[in-house]
């Protein structure tokens, strides 16, 4: 089982979790943890082990039917964004109360610098929130030996465990040595029958029992061996890295020898030991990590009247962003290595909707059939769509979380803001949308919604949408008309047609549902890619 | 030996295809590989860079530190530019000059072009033009590999073995055209070192 692979940080964590005898994996796509789930859908090795692999409507029905596995005795992974951690917490934190049966990995990819997000939240935060051992790798084969350690840590402690990854690792390719498979487990119900339930009583006893094992989690985070302390003979220094900026601080010391004792933390919560070795050891501290001051604001203290600890909080380190190997560097004092400058030649290149992209034409249509009103009335949400923010169609006013389109559109409505118009795609509408349309049902709001159903998940590569053919009827179902249900081709062809629809329903006093159907044009040229055979290699290779 | 190399280009351009290939090359020499790849928004139409290290020692970091690169490979003339601070002194660019204009304030291409010339250790070819010419437009990536080959400090051999295995299902006519292509590429950037 040596056998070498070339791995995703995502796909390590994927490939562990099916040869660590995992059962079921839940998620809702979100970069960068998509690829992890992806994975294993596509893999043949979990196929043939009956793995249940697919997507959930949102993260906390992913968290909640890992939970449910996880009940049987089974292992279980779920994965998500980090901002999809803030629509599971609920369940998450809740979890921490019930504990665990069968093995329970919950992933968290954290975005530092927002390549893809609209916030860098830290999950280790959540972490410590929930009282749940935290696992942070430091590199693509420790993200790979962690979901073995994990599944293993969770049943023996019968709690579950959190993965924080970034997207550096998340989405960066190197070697993993494989481990010996091992098989899934077989149901059996948890021992004590009360420990699902929360009612006051039980939970008041379940969560002194978490309590009772944070000496314990301590103790895993002491012996596990992903925590490492390197004396080093120059103690005017002690540094401690977090996750990957291990990797940077590495990267500044190509003989691989580093002058000053080093802390090097993956496992939290931290052994208090650890922490009191360096801090006693050396003049000063140098914290790095990869997001936010965690570990610099516990060691600093409230009143941080101790040693001098440089890191993210003094302005050694930037506050905000992903660290790289040149920050590290002028943290270390050493020269940045900068090279020259990018020529004023050189423009942006935002990304922008496909040609032949059908949201085009969607928005097309509502920017002019806006016209005679006064701007800002468009509240938009998370996806392709977004994109509708920029140039040339300067379309949307809003874009906050899964779901934020139809219910701030609806709160504007309530204040007098007439009339209003949410966009939210297809996927995002099933994810957090049908509440928010309830809501807007039952007030009889005055709002004009455009669910642009292009039907996939189509920001993070075209996963299926939960919606699919669906969409009308759930409208129905939760209690809009069907007189003001619509279903567009956004094409220009239809455009006046299409023109003439919007504005009758902007004018409505009532709930309207207008939606422009057609196909992602990414999922509908590889629809027809799949049927003929290609002949080089295929462009997202 | 190490070999830090930009691979860059616009969202849909392929230019993970280009890192595939020396990818396996450097895999077959035995020796050590880490790739950092660009997922999500920006894979739409927006400017896109890989950071392909490779070294015959274990690898620390993900990403290339600024000003250390060996090389930048692009596959689009504008998107060579925007990594030079990563580029050491020394460093090559080796580019196509087929711009991938999608956006309305695409610089002038003589503008371009100077910036690009102004640059010692450069080789700027049209790659689109070659592979057409070879029968093959899409390859165009493969001529791009195979002028940046002479750079890679992985023997040639090696890489056109990795196109036999990758293409491998596709039959010979296509290993063929991207061996060509490699070829043409390599022809190029030789012609104007020498």
């Amino acid at each position: 089982m040596d056998q070498k692979l070339m791995l995703l940080g995502d796909e390590a964590i994927a490939q562990a979790a099916i040869d660590a005898g995992m059962s079921g994996i839940y998620a809702y796509p979100g970069t960068p943890s998509t690829e992890i789930t992806e994975y294993i859908i596509q893999s043949k090795e979990a196929k043939s082990g009956k793995i249940r692999a697919g997507w959930s409507t949102n993260e906390k029905t992913a968290m909640e039917s890992a939970l449910g596995m996880s009940y049987t005795g089974k292992r279980t992974m779920v994965c998500m964004k980090h901002v999809g951690l803030n629509v599971a917490a609920d369940a998450f934190i809740n979890s921490a109360i019930t504990g665990a049966n069968g093995g329970l990995i919950v992933v968290s990819a954290d975005d530092p610098s927002m390549h893809s997000s609209q916030n860098e939240q830290d999950s280790r935060v959540y972490g410590k929130f929930a009282l749940l051992p935290v696992l942070e790798p430091t590199n693509q084969q420790d993200a790979y030996d962690m979901v073995h350690y994990g599944f293993d840590m969770s049943e023996a402690l019968g709690v579950p465990v959190l993965m924080r990854i970034t997207t550096r690792l998340a989405h960066s390719r190197a070697g993993v040595i494989r481990k010996p498979a091992r098989a899934q487990n077989e149901i059996h119900l948890p021992a004590d029958p009360r420990q699902f339930i929360l009612l006051p009583a039980n939970a008041r006893r379940q969560y002194k029992q978490l309590l009772h094992k944070q000496v314990e989690f301590e103790k895993y985070a002491l012996e596990s061996g992903f925590n490492v302390f390197t004396d080093g003979e120059d103690k005017t220094k002690g540094i401690i890295t977090t996750g990957i900026a291990y990797n940077y601080l590495l990267e500044n010391y190509p003989d691989r020898y580093i002058p000053f004792p080093v802390l090097k933390i993956a496992q939290y919560p931290i052994p208090y030991s650890m922490i009191e070795t360096i801090y006693n050891s050396c003049d000063t501290l140098l914290i790095l990590e990869e997001g936010y001051p965690v570990v610099e604001e516990s060691v600093r203290g409230f009143l941080n009247n101790g040693k001098t600890i440089h890191g993210r909080l003094d302005g050694t380190v930037p506050r905000d962003g992903e660290l790289n190997p040149n920050i590290v560097a002028v943290a270390l004092g050493k020269k940045d290595t900068r090279g020259k400058d990018i020529p004023s030649v050189v423009v942006g290149r935002p990304p922008s909707l496909c040609s032949g992209c059908p949201h085009i034409y969607s928005y097309n249509a509502l920017n002019e059939a806006l016209e005679k009103w006064s701007k800002g009335r468009v509240f938009s949400d998370i996806g392709c769509y977004t994109l509708g923010a920029l140039d040339p169609f300067d379309a949307i006013n809003t874009c906050v979380d899964m779901g934020a389109s139809i219910t701030m559109a609806k709160g504007a409505a309530d204040a007098g803001l007439l009339p209003v118009v949410a966009v939210i795609g297809d996927s995002t509408f099933t994810h957090s949308g049908i509440t928010g349309l309830i809501d807007c049902v039952k007030d009889k709001s005055q709002i004009t919604i455009m669910i642009l159903d292009n039907e996939t998940t189509a920001m993070t590569g075209g996963q299926d949408s939960s919606a699919f053919g669906r969409i009308e009827d759930i409208c129905l179902g939760v209690g809009v008309h069907k007189d003001h249900i619509f279903v567009l081709d956004p094409s220009p062809k239809h455009h006046e047609k299409n023109l003439a629809i919007l504005k009758k329903e902007l004018d409505y006093e009532g709930v309207s549902i207008v939606i422009p159907r057609r196909e992602c044009i990414q999922t509908a040229i590889r629809h027809i890619k799949k049927n003929k055979k290609t002949e080089t290699i295929p462009s997202e290779a | 030996m190490k070999r830090d190399i930009i691979l860059a280009g616009v969202g849909g351009q392929g230019i993970l295809s280009i890192a595939t290939t020396i990818g396996m090359a450097a895999l077959n020499t035995g020796l050590h590989l880490k790739q950092a790849e660009v997922h999500g928004m920006s894979q739409r139409g927006g400017d896109v860079s890989s950071n392909l290290r490779i070294a015959d020692h274990e690898i620390a970091s993900d990403l290339i530190p600024y000003g250390q690169a060996d090389l930048i490979i692009s596959v689009e003339p504008m998107e060579s530019l925007r990594y030079l601070p990563l580029l050491s002194p020394g460093g090559w660019l080796i580019t196509n000059t087929r711009p991938f204009i999608n956006i309305p304030n695409y610089p002038e291409m003589d503008k371009l072009m100077a910036e690009i010339e102004m640059f010692e250790n450069h080789i700027a070819l049209d790659a689109d033009e070659i592979a057409k010419k070879l029968g093959s437009s899409r390859s165009a990536n493969m001529v791009i590999l195979g002028a940046a080959s002479p750079f890679l400090e992985i023997s040639y051999t090696e890489l056109q073995e990795a196109i036999r295995q990758i293409f491998a299902r596709k039959g010979d006519a296509v290993i063929k055209l991207n061996l060509d292509a490699l070829q043409a590429g390599r022809d190029f950037a030789e012609a104007h070192i020498n």
